[in-house]
């Protein structure tokens, strides 16, 4: 049966990434962005400017950076290895190559979103005696959530399909650390057609019907 | 009784209101941008004033000198919002609803029933509708119990005719009239239509740059 015949490792180990990375880039980026929006500082721009650079760096050059934070001799590597924690060549580090390169579409998506949701509804909360968390929940937070919806989609989608970073800091470990953009790259350079072939119509497939799903809930929301 | 004056400093000129009344209609009368909805705001709490101070019936709202300064959730004032500002993801029962369940409003425990009040308003047969399935005088009518319903002592109204047609205009002027004989409470309203002004007018103050001037206007009521 060809369907046995599938090594459903990298599969699974995507979406589990995928999925893991998607849950922390919004717990974070959500909050994040709402606080930024909220409040001046000095050097707002500088941070809003770092949180963006993984978008438009090669990344190549975010795996780089994460193996100079993460790596043995890292700075954040040596003291996790005095802890008995080593990130580099783990699926862990997948996540987290994810993680950095999909955080900016979270934020510039959450950020678009809070902005249109007009702030006399906000206002009007609070006059009629509400919290400010209560108004978040409430109010804010359902108005802005077809965007904030928006900014999910396109971070499990970037994180799917997250290739050089990961390869740089988490390799590719067959079984382990290997996701389905490196085991296409690795069945292409080792000849290995049948296995490439599988995985592109897979991963195909997938986005396209979750990219389809949300589009049709997202109209049925706004009907 | 309300009992306000106000100096804020905007980016154009410098607002600096006195402004009094007892349970009566204020009118604040002006262009636009002469910074009516921003007293409206600092009378709310959703901007703070360089200094001054807000009473309502002898509370201290607002005080620069004694550094008092409730937040909106706790002034107990109703702000009826220039396009009305019902949650467009709330059916009316919800947005009227809303402001029930919050804590910190209530002054004793006498509750009035929404949907009692609603139908005082004509609408209570829209409770399960969202706005946007609303007439503008209905929405306007819903924002009025929304604003209500928690019985503050102060109604804020910020250009509450301005989205209507000519014939709901002049009803709605009444029955606001009206609604004000049964409450007992100040009103301020913001307009830029003097017949508006003189219609409801109990006191009518005049911004022009953010300096206000008093017009004793009396008006004989209907």
């Amino acid at each position: 049966m060809y369907i046995q015949m599938i090594d459903w490792h990298p599969i699974l180990l995507s979406l589990r990434v995928a999925v893991i990375a998607t849950i922390i880039v919004t717990c974070l980026g959500v909050p994040l962005t709402r606080l930024l929006a909220r409040t001046e500082f000095y050097g707002k721009d500088f941070l809003e400017a770092a949180i963006t650079l993984p978008l438009v760096l090669p990344p190549s050059v975010v795996g780089y950076g994460l193996l100079v934070l993460i790596g043995k001799n890292g700075l954040f590597g040596k003291a996790l290895a005095d802890m008995g924690v080593t990130l580099v060549f783990t699926w862990w580090a997948a996540v987290l190559a994810s993680t950095v390169v999909a955080f900016p579409l979270m934020y510039q998506s959450a950020k678009a979103a809070f902005k249109s949701v007009d702030v006399n509804f906000e206002k009007a909360a609070r006059t009629l005696g509400a919290s400010e968390v209560r108004i978040f929940f409430t109010v804010t937070l359902p108005l802005a959530w077809p965007g904030i919806l928006a900014g999910l989609v396109l971070t499990f989608a970037r994180a799917l399909g997250e290739f050089g970073a990961t390869l740089m800091v988490a390799g590719n470990i067959p079984g382990q650390t290997q996701t389905i953009p490196t085991a296409i790259y690795f069945a292409v350079e080792s000849g290995d057609n049948v296995k490439a072939r599988t995985l592109v119509a897979i991963i195909t497939v997938f986005s396209f019907f979750v990219i389809f799903w949300v589009n049709r809930w997202a109209k049925k929301q706004h009907n | 009784m309300l009992e306000a004056s106000l100096t804020k400093k905007l980016w154009h000129f410098t607002l600096d209101v006195q402004l009094k009344a007892d349970n009566q209609i204020l009118i604040l009368l002006g262009p636009s941008g002469s910074g009516k909805t921003t007293i409206l705001h600092l009378m709310a709490g959703l901007f703070k004033p360089d200094e001054g101070f807000i009473k309502i019936n002898d509370r201290i709202l607002y005080s620069s000198g004694e550094k008092i300064n409730h937040p909106p959730q706790s002034r107990n004032v109703g702000y009826l919002f220039q396009n009305y500002a019902l949650f467009p993801h709330m059916t009316v029962r919800q947005n009227v609803f809303y402001g029930l369940k919050s804590k910190g409003c209530r002054q004793d425990g006498s509750a009035l029933d929404p949907l009692e009040l609603l139908d005082s308003f004509g609408v209570g047969h829209l409770i399960d509708r969202y706005p946007s399935q609303l007439s503008g005088g209905e929405k306007q009518r819903v924002a009025l119990a929304r604003a209500l319903v928690v019985q503050p002592n102060l109604l804020l109204l910020d250009e509450p005719f301005s989205a209507l047609d000519r014939n709901t205009r002049i009803s709605l002027r009444q029955e606001l009239k009206k609604l004000h004989q049964q409450w007992q409470i100040p009103f301020v309203l913001v307009s830029h239509d003097e017949e508006d002004a003189k219609f409801l007018g109990d006191v009518i103050v005049t911004l022009e740059s953010g300096q206000a001037r008093e017009n004793s206007l009396k008006v004989v009521s209907v």
